[in-house]
């Protein structure tokens, strides 16, 4: 499978894990990937931790597996942290991202001695200033197709900027505050 | 021919109903099905269908319904999964004998208990002696294709019986994935519009449905059943050819996968194949002689085909997402084996159980399944090898 990427996202119920990994298919079917996005199910309820995933490539995807050892991982939630192995089989030459106002130095001890980057983004605060409430999936969707470089940042931009002006047609407010909240999550992300 | 979509595996399959827009579902929810009436419940809301939509109490009713409305002489279609679809059992009979060509998205998940709402076959496998045809799927194109397929095969004269199109509860039917579409108009004319022979709301002709029969009757009655699913495979392959004369995609009664010149077999039935496909792939550049035997109609059992196909292997692993407790093995097991032994088709078979209650399957359990095969090809297969579960805790 050429240029394989395998993205695992932790949450919890609720805070649109899931939704953030479909929108990443999405988008990355947009620019002509071949993409799957798919949760994993188990007695979820608000609050419960859930695990989402994608696969993006350039050519078919046959796997119907989770996956075990993402290039990537992304973390909605850090207080995870503490109960959820979140780095648990990811590449060192892969990325953790982790919705945080501390720093990559400050997360360290939590990831079980993972030597691969650390990246940091206050989602939270992204989110309340651009959209003035706490949604942090579309600030965590830019921050990891940055991280990742499954895609060209503008690139990305302006796909957002086409599939969002659809969906919030009789909304012209959402779509702003969304299309701020990505670029701004896109300069935040550290 | 066709555009470039992405879809889950519900979506698709809801896409191909609003593209076909039958006379009438009637449904009740269960997952992971439930996203289906709700799609197809949002498209009528919208005016993109004109389906009646039946809201029923009940999966009893919703199959009781179905039954109804087909013999009355509408196109008919309901989905369902697991538990709802064990609560059909006494009607699913019926709906068959009456010879209703009533299309059932089957969205697979597992029986309780204990309770789980992941993948396994264990409903529609429980229902393979009801007289339904049975479809399966192991991706959201071949669940969308199959359901485009579902009423050719079930109204063709020769069939008319109903017909279970199935694929993973969540595996393919939440996951999103690349999907080639039909335009609608070319599905509209591949599917055509259903004028039954006989029906019940026809004034020039009356008739009664769901008679009893006494003992002189019933026997033949049940033996011109039992044609009708003989005849299904013919048809099952002759719309296939139409069908990709319009989509460019090819369906049999099964898939072989490398299977031609294979030392070593796997024979399974969905989603899991695909991860099968990557293995075998990968054993391949190694120089391994491995291969899938992809079973996509289930009834009818294309038992002498499937034999056949396996006749140069030295070893095959017979793969069931179902327990049967037969205390032998699972369903797809019991039947291939007795195909093979009628063919005279020797290679050492074993059955193994997998993918319970959506225990994930990965490329390295499969590995582990084909390095068993290589040794057993070797050494033939011992007592222990003949029933066992794959990716068990110990």
């Amino acid at each position: 499978m050429g240029n394989l990427t395998e993205i695992r996202w932790h949450g919890r119920g609720g805070q649109g894990a899931k939704t953030a990994a479909l929108l990443l298919a999405d988008v990355a079917f947009s620019v002509g990937k071949y993409v799957q996005g798919f949760p994993e199910y188990g007695p979820e309820r608000m609050g419960a931790p859930i695990t989402a995933y994608d696969r993006i490539s350039d050519s078919p995807i046959r796997v119907h597996s989770n996956i075990y050892e993402p290039d990537f991982v992304v973390v909605v939630d850090e207080t995870l942290l503490h109960s959820v192995d979140v780095t648990k089989g990811l590449k060192e030459e892969g990325a953790i991202l982790i919705n945080t106002s501390r720093t990559a130095e400050e997360m360290l001890p939590l990831l079980n001695g993972y030597k691969g980057r650390v990246y940091t983004l206050d989602a939270r605060k992204v989110s309340m200033e651009t959209l003035g409430k706490y949604f942090p999936n579309m600030p965590l969707l830019a921050g990891i197709v940055k991280v990742s470089g499954v895609m060209e940042p503008e690139v990305f931009v302006k796909e957002m900027e086409g599939s969002l002006r659809h969906k919030f047609a009789k909304k012209p407010e959402v779509f702003d505050g969304n299309m701020k909240a990505i670029r701004l999550a896109l300069q935040e992300v550290r | 021919m066709g555009y470039k979509e992405r879809m889950s595996g519900n979506e698709a399959v809801a896409f191909a109903m609003k593209q076909i827009n039958p006379d009438v579902m009637p449904a009740f929810p269960i997952t992971p099905s439930t996203e289906l009436p709700q799609f197809v419940s949002t498209y009528i809301a919208n005016g993109q269908m004109d389906t009646e939509f039946i809201p029923v109490e009940s999966e009893h009713s919703s199959m009781s319904a179905a039954i109804g409305a087909e013999a009355a002489g509408a196109r008919t279609m309901t989905a369902t999964s697991s538990c709802g679809l064990a609560f059909m059992w006494e009607v699913l009979y019926v709906a068959a004998s009456n010879r209703l060509p009533i299309a059932m998205a089957v969205v697979n998940r597992a029986l309780s208990g204990p309770i789980n709402i992941n993948a396994e076959h264990s409903d529609s496998m429980g229902a393979r002696d009801s007289g339904w045809l049975q479809i399966y799927a192991e991706t959201n194109q071949e669940a969308y294709d199959n359901f485009v397929q579902a009423y050719r095969i079930a109204e063709h004269p020769d069939v008319m019986l109903p017909i279970m199109i199935c694929q993973d509860g969540f595996i393919t039917s939440h996951a999103v994935e690349n999907i080639e579409l039909m335009e609608d108009e070319k599905v509209k004319s591949f599917v055509g519009e259903y004028t039954p022979e006989h029906y019940l709301l026809n004034p020039k002709e009356s008739m009664s449905v769901g008679p009893y029969a006494n003992s002189p009757y019933c026997m033949e009655a049940k033996r011109a059943q039992a044609q009708a699913m003989m005849n299904a495979k013919q048809v099952i392959l002759d719309v296939a050819k139409e069908f990709e004369e319009i989509s460019g995609r090819s369906y049999g009664l099964f898939e072989e996968y490398q299977l031609e010149d294979a030392d070593i077999a796997i024979v399974a039935i969905g989603s899991a194949c695909g991860t099968i496909k990557d293995s075998v792939d990968e054993l391949r550049k190694k120089g391994v002689r491995a291969g899938l035997l992809k079973v996509r109609v289930f009834r009818p059992f294309p038992g002498e085909e499937m034999a056949e196909a396996l006749r140069g292997c030295k070893a095959v692993a017979i793969m069931d997402r179902c327990e049967s407790y037969s205390s032998q093995g699972g369903p797809l097991g019991a039947e291939l084996m007795a195909a093979m032994y009628r063919a005279g088709v020797t290679a050492p078979a074993i059955n193994m159980i997998y993918g319970l209650s959506g225990r994930d399957v990965t490329t390295d359990m499969i590995d582990g399944v084909y390095e068993r095969l290589a040794r057993i090809a070797e050494e033939g297969a011992k007592p222990e090898d003949h029933y066992t579960y794959l990716g068990l805790r110990e």
